[in-house]
């Protein structure tokens, strides 16, 4: 079942230096009880995305749909955003620290997000709850814990009272921006482990916004990777680690380290991500591509269906089969690429060969 | 806690046949404690943050050693008693077989050029009102080894061979990307020509295609300039990439240590199977194939660590002696020479620990 339905979301921000294409029209849905995983790099538009559906970003131009259960998000004012937010819709932030209030009590703060959407429960219910709930994310002691301020607790402990106050309402979806980035490798796993835990028991939907393969790997179901704004590529989980057709996503892959199993250097992508003021014409990757071709200087792709599988979405020029990482799929990109490549695009081909590496010639 | 143990110095060393005769940092039984502080006017010690105790290791010259751990088991302070940045409570640094630990600032002075360190975030450690090449050209001017039209050429130089524009000699760090300013960070470190660069999280405020960049350009100046690197870095991945040895510290000491593929692929440590199991793959069928580890509690604080071994309260595999007796970092029957571990039980080879059963966090 549907739970939440973008269509051709854009935010752009007006600023004295120009507008700010946040993003350009993305759609995408999550199923109930389902995870989607939104990977890219810094700037490419992941948080703003998700924040314009909660109605967290004032002064963006926002237009297109957001489908929640039925009702679109976009269209609520104020007052109704404010029972969907938290109620229906919670969000787990990337730093714990600053997402808590510092003088405030950790039970408090929960207890407030309770009685904020239901007067009704009075103080003595909202702490049982609060206590209930810490408990839940393995805070152990929670009675006497409810008591602490945020700076008592660990940097884990923190991030598992905010996963204890995003549950609070048992939202029907869990927004999650960088949960575990601020953490270390064992606290990580045990917060996603948490995560996953949860979201099995309560059949919840959950968006989970990171730059890190890894945690992509680990419990998504669906993947959307965003460039500039964009998807780039959407699939599930298994086509986008194996079958990648979007050259980004191939990139992306390849820039790990380990990915490369031996070999001694790593192949990054070269140059930076666009500025979203001045973004290049045509395809918005074009300048760090290395099957540049004609059409992507000036033609800007479209999300198709590539490889067999119907749900794997790419925007992409290069031949709807050419997925994968081996050496049959660079043969097709090869021959689609030298077919459809003429002085322009050449051009653009060889000043990024020149400087695979160098940021240099680039200018900010 | 009682007072430590002193360490034998030459078991707690890595000893790479390779670099036997050829070592350029030594590092034993180092200590670095800060003392707490309490009361109002008139302040009292009231503990020890233990934050570095009893570490030792040796960097090769042209090696990579890195250095991985969780926030707060020591890594960065670590680095800094190395680069004689602050004073150490006891134990000894060598370098080229001098002994540098605890020199006066102008006894240190030669040493300064030759131990450098590149610092993680790539937005902080860069004075944002001045121009870059300012910046890159301070340490000529501080050793004073070059002046003039002389140092705006060495700067350039720099500056190309970082894969920076020289042309952007006179621009602001705010007018460049994270991954440029790090490359700034890496030119500045590399403008007096140092045998040692410390990097301490050099690629964790990157994105990664960025940051497979900046680790590009510090393998291509290893093999240009046989730089060795004191690689810190709390992504397992990018340590194994980058490394030939590798040391683990847990809580101020050293876990296990050892050559990377030995710690990597058969850890003997608890706590290293725990990290290495732990850490994200973006491989999503190894993923759901392996055994994930997943530690009880957090780590605890260094100001009053557990008794005995520092990991027992999260260790799957502890024991009654465990609280007791602090295990020695030594060879364990079966392991290399060079392979380390501090562990009363280490980890067998066809032992799962995620089927160890879970213990309560105290």
């Amino acid at each position: 079942m549907t739970l939440l339905d973008v269509k051709n979301l854009a935010v752009n921000f007006p600023t004295a230096d120009g507008v700010v294409k946040a993003v350009r029209g993305v759609s995408f849905s999550v199923d109930a009880g389902r995870t989607l995983g939104i990977v890219g790099e810094s700037g490419s538009g992941k948080t703003v995305l998700t924040q314009t559906l909660l109605g967290l970003t004032p002064g963006g131009d926002v237009s297109g749909q957001a489908l929640f259960d039925g009702t679109d998000l976009l269209a609520l004012t104020d007052d109704e955003m404010r029972k969907v937010r938290g109620a229906q819709i919670s969000v787990i932030f990337q730093d714990p620290l600053t997402s808590l209030h510092p003088l405030y009590k950790v039970g408090w703060q929960i207890e407030e997000m309770i009685r904020v959407h239901d007067r009704s429960v009075s103080r003595k219910e909202a702490t049982d709850r609060a206590v209930d709930l810490l408990e839940k994310v393995g805070i152990p002691q929670a009675k006497q814990r409810v008591n602490d301020y945020p700076h008592q607790f660990s940097g884990g402990m923190r991030q598992r009272a905010m996963i204890a106050m995003a549950l609070s309402l048992s939202p029907k979806l869990i927004i999650a921006d960088e949960p575990t980035t601020a953490l270390d490798a064992t606290v990580q796993a045990q917060i996603l482990d948490l995560l996953l835990r949860l979201q099995q028991e309560s059949n919840t939907a959950l968006i989970m916004i990171t730059h890190d393969l890894g945690v992509v790997a680990d419990i998504a179901d669906n993947v959307m990777v965003m460039y500039a704004g964009r998807a780039a590529e959407t699939a599930s989980k298994h086509d986008i680690f194996y079958q990648p057709h979007h050259p980004y996503t191939k990139g992306l892959l390849e820039s790990i380290p380990g990915s490369s199993a031996g070999a001694e250097r790593l192949k990054p992508i070269s140059g930076q991500p666009p500025s979203l003021i001045r973004l290049p014409p045509g395809c918005a990757f074009h300048p760090r591509c290395t099957y540049v071709m004609d059409r992507c200087l000036t033609e800007e792709p479209k999300l198709v269906a590539v490889g067999s599988a119907g749900a794997h979405r790419s925007a992409c020029f290069l031949p709807v089969s050419a997925i994968g990482l081996g050496g049959d799929t660079e043969e097709l990109r090869k021959k689609a690429v030298s077919e459809h490549r003429r002085a322009a695009a050449a051009e653009v081909a060889e000043k990024i060969a020149a400087a695979p590496e160098s940021e240099g010639s680039v200018i900010v | 806690m009682s007072e430590t143990l002193p360490r034998d110095a030459a078991a707690g060393t890595i000893r790479d046949p390779d670099f036997e005769d050829d070592v350029l940092v030594r590092v034993d039984n180092l200590v670095k404690h800060f003392p707490v502080k309490a009361g109002g006017l008139i302040s009292r010690t009231v503990g020890q943050v233990q934050a570095v105790d009893g570490v030792s290791l040796q960097i090769g010259r042209g090696q990579t050693v890195g250095l991985v751990g969780e926030t707060g088991c020591g890594k960065s302070t670590l680095a800094r008693c190395i680069a004689g940045l602050i004073p150490v409570t006891s134990g000894k640094v060598t370098f080229e077989g001098q002994d540098i630990t605890n020199l006066s600032r102008r006894a240190m002075r030669p040493y300064r050029r030759e131990i450098q360190m590149i610092f993680q975030d790539p937005y902080g450690s860069l004075n944002p009102r001045r121009r870059v090449g300012a910046i890159i050209g301070d340490p000529f001017t501080i050793h004073r080894t070059a002046t003039g039209a002389e140092r705006k050429k060495a700067v350039q130089e720099l500056m190309e061979r970082v894969g920076l524009n020289p042309e952007h000699y006179n621009r602001f760090p705010a007018e460049f990307s994270g991954g440029q300013r790090q490359r700034i960070g890496v030119a500045r470190a590399l403008a007096l020509r140092p045998k040692l660069i410390i990097c301490d999280e050099p690629v964790s405020a990157l994105d990664v295609s960025i940051q497979a960049q900046v680790l590009n350009l510090l393998a291509d100046l290893q093999a240009d300039f046989g730089l060795s690197y004191l690689f810190i870095a709390h992504d397992l991945s990018v340590v194994q990439h980058v490394s030939s040895a590798v040391v683990v510290m847990y809580l101020g000491r050293v876990a296990e240590q050892g050559q990377k593929d030995q710690v990597y692929t058969s850890p003997r440590h608890p706590y290293s199977a725990a990290l290495l199991s732990a850490a994200p793959a973006a491989d999503p069928e190894a993923a759901a194939a392996r055994h994930r580890i997943i530690l009880t509690g957090d780590v605890p604080s260094p100001i009053n660590p557990p008794s005995g071994c520092r990991f027992h309260p999260r260790c799957p595999k502890a024991q009654e002696l465990c609280s007791q007796q602090d295990p020695a970092l030594e060879n364990k029957a079966g392991d290399p020479p060079t392979h380390l571990t501090a562990c009363h039980f280490p980890v067998q080879a066809d032992e799962d620990l995620a089927r160890v059963g879970r213990r309560e966090p105290r």
